[in-house]
């Protein structure tokens, strides 16, 4: 357990897993800000930094896979998918090649560098293409976890990371598993299906709530794809109510995914969506982001005691 | 199979042979890309059949293979005849080329559930970036492998083409060989007016590559580039000159064999051509 960034979880993890031969990391000249510097430093022969050219770097890594290298193609979230849609539908998805895209520095919690390095819309957009799994850990232990899953899993995956610190959730005794949603607390009234940073803004609302005498459930959703449908009805149908939380578009994220699940098994219950509502932020710290645009802790409170109340 | 035919005569004999498949399995599809697979086959030919690429068809994932890219994807029509001649498929799975439920998946663009193909292509500009990739995985893996890709010169208008070409120069990568196949017309308009790529030379030395510049028809100069041992540390790049629709009188150097089958009139006119 550790409070730090999930990009920081994948950098450390990536060196104590560096002995598998197999393992090569690609960057896009971020390396500092992705955290795999140190895994270049202790493989130098393993670790390709491809400089300022993402399209490039994800052709290279599924050229490598082809050579039954596991490569983790590394950048900020932006750029590593917003410059390269062709290269990663044709030479990752289509030829299926065992590539791992690790995307770094997503949603608003990036913070001040504003919309453009603020990624809103890449879970929408992974989630859409076919052989790619989509995960999203939230915290440090998932994180070490899911990083080792994914050496494992043989496919093209999105790995989405965060830039700040967040709390520590899960202890050693967390089993992450690709596919598996998990409750992370029980409750009664509701439940929230949250992502990423959101489980921990989640667990502060769910503080907050506790003290009016509201107990909710969480439910951390790391594999985004493919979606856990079990988790979702058996909570969804025991809660009778229900709220979705990510740092992402309100447009194709987890909402979208969680909806379609219930509404192709006819569970109709009320529904509150926590997300970026279909517009581009500005710049400013992280929380006052969350804030701004409706993320925070607070609007969960708000969003539980609307949904409940349409409940009765 | 492995093939080794070291007699000239005998490749441009087998590289006549793949032009008239080639433009069989075009003309019987109704639809393809005869011009760009014409002025590749001399070359193909050369690297399959006149004994550069080490490959056994009977084992197409063996880990020491040297790899062959066809980044210029459109051209699969010759790539398709090659890999039926090699051994990799069969000349009776050529039937199904580009159509539904063809049992060795030969869509108009390559795929690897082809035996002996091995990156999908179709969108220009990324085989370069593949096949350093797969170049720095055999190395890493302490083979000697060797990895040729071939491009198209229009495709070469792509940045990604340049992108790779910088990482294979900064990664010394010299077990990576691009041949341009350089047919001079691409699908809009001849490729100088589309956006001239010249001085070709040039722009790949600067990048820091192993440039040589042969005749992509003279099947002894092309057997003879690919026969020069690799470069202590650079990366090689071989420009061809080309023809498209090479072979084809009717066919030579016109935009409008880019992308469209023969007629029937058409494909017995050009066979008898290519006898």
């Amino acid at each position: 357990m550790k409070d730090a960034a999930t990009r920081d979880a994948y950098g450390e993890t990536l060196l104590d897993i560096g002995n598998n031969t197999d393992i090569v990391v690609l960057d896009s000249g971020v390396s500092d800000s992705t955290r795999t510097k140190k895994f270049g430093q202790k493989f130098p022969e393993r670790f390709f930094n491809m400089g300022i050219a993402e399209a490039d770097m994800i052709c290279t890594a599924a050229g490598l896979a082809t050579t039954g290298k596991i490569p983790f193609a590394t950048s900020f979230a932006c750029f590593l998918l917003g410059r390269t849609m062709d290269q990663v539908l044709v030479s990752v998805a289509y030829s299926n090649t065992n590539v791992k895209l690790v995307g770094t520095h997503c949603g608003l919690a990036v913070g001040e560098d504003g919309p453009s390095a603020q990624m809103i819309v890449d879970i929408a957009y992974t989630r859409a293409i076919p052989n790619m799994i989509v995960i999203q850990p939230a915290d440090w232990e998932e994180t070490v976890q899911a990083t080792k899953a994914l050496v494992e899993h043989e496919g093209p995956a999105y790995f989405r990371l965060g830039r700040p610190k967040v709390k520590a959730i899960f202890d050693s005794s967390y089993e992450f598993e690709i596919g598996k949603g998990r409750v992370v607390k029980k409750g009664r009234d509701l439940v929230i299906f949250a992502t990423g940073i959101m489980v921990q803004e989640s667990l502060l609302a769910m503080e907050e709530l506790s003290k009016e005498n509201i107990n909710v459930t969480l439910v951390n959703m790391a594999t985004l794809k493919p979606i856990d449908d079990e988790i979702i009805i058996e909570q969804t149908l025991s809660h009778g109510a229900l709220i979705t939380a990510e740092d992402h578009n309100i447009i194709g994220g987890l909402g979208d995914a969680v909806g379609q699940v219930l509404l192709e098994n006819q569970i109709s219950v009320p529904f509150g969506r926590i997300a970026v509502k279909d517009q581009f932020a500005e710049t400013g710290t992280g929380p006052q982001l969350f804030d701004k645009y409706g993320l925070s802790s607070n609007h969960i409170v708000q969003a539980v005691k609307n949904t409940i109340n349409n409940k009765r | 199979m492995t093939n080794a035919q070291n007699d000239i005569a005998e490749l441009e004999k087998t590289a006549l042979g793949l032009r008239r498949l080639a433009l069989k399995i075009i003309f019987q599809a109704g639809s393809g890309h005869p011009g760009g697979s014409l002025s590749a086959t001399d070359l193909m030919a050369a690297l399959f059949f006149g004994g550069i690429l080490r490959y056994d068809s009977s084992q197409p994932k063996d880990p020491k293979r040297d790899r062959f890219l066809l980044s210029k994807g459109h051209a699969s029509g010759i790539y398709y005849s090659v890999l039926a001649k090699a051994g990799f498929i069969s000349e009776a799975d050529l039937d199904d080329y580009r159509k539904i439920n063809s049992g060795r998946f030969l869509s108009g663009h390559g795929h690897p559930k082809t035996p002996g193909i091995e990156i999908a292509s179709g969108s220009l500009g990324q085989g370069l970036s593949v096949a350093h990739g797969i170049a720095l995985g055999s190395r890493l893996s302490g083979f000697d492998s060797k990895v040729y890709v071939i491009l198209g010169d229009g495709e070469i208008q792509e940045g990604q083409i340049w992108e790779a070409a910088m990482s294979a120069s900064k990664f010394k990568t010299n077990n990576l060989i691009a041949i341009i196949d350089f047919n001079k017309v691409a699908q809009d308009n001849i490729t100088k007016d589309l956006k001239d790529i010249e001085p070709i030379g040039a722009k790949w030395e600067s990048f820091g590559w192993d440039v040589h510049r042969i005749d992509g028809h003279n099947m002894a100069e092309i057997i003879g580039i690919l026969r020069k041992p690799v470069h202590p540390e650079k990366p090689r790049v071989i420009i061809a000159d080309t023809i498209k629709g090479k072979g084809v009188s009717f066919m030579e150097g016109q935009t409008a064999w880019h992308g469209v089958a023969p007629s029937k009139e058409d494909y017995e006119k050009a066979l008898k051509e290519l006898e």
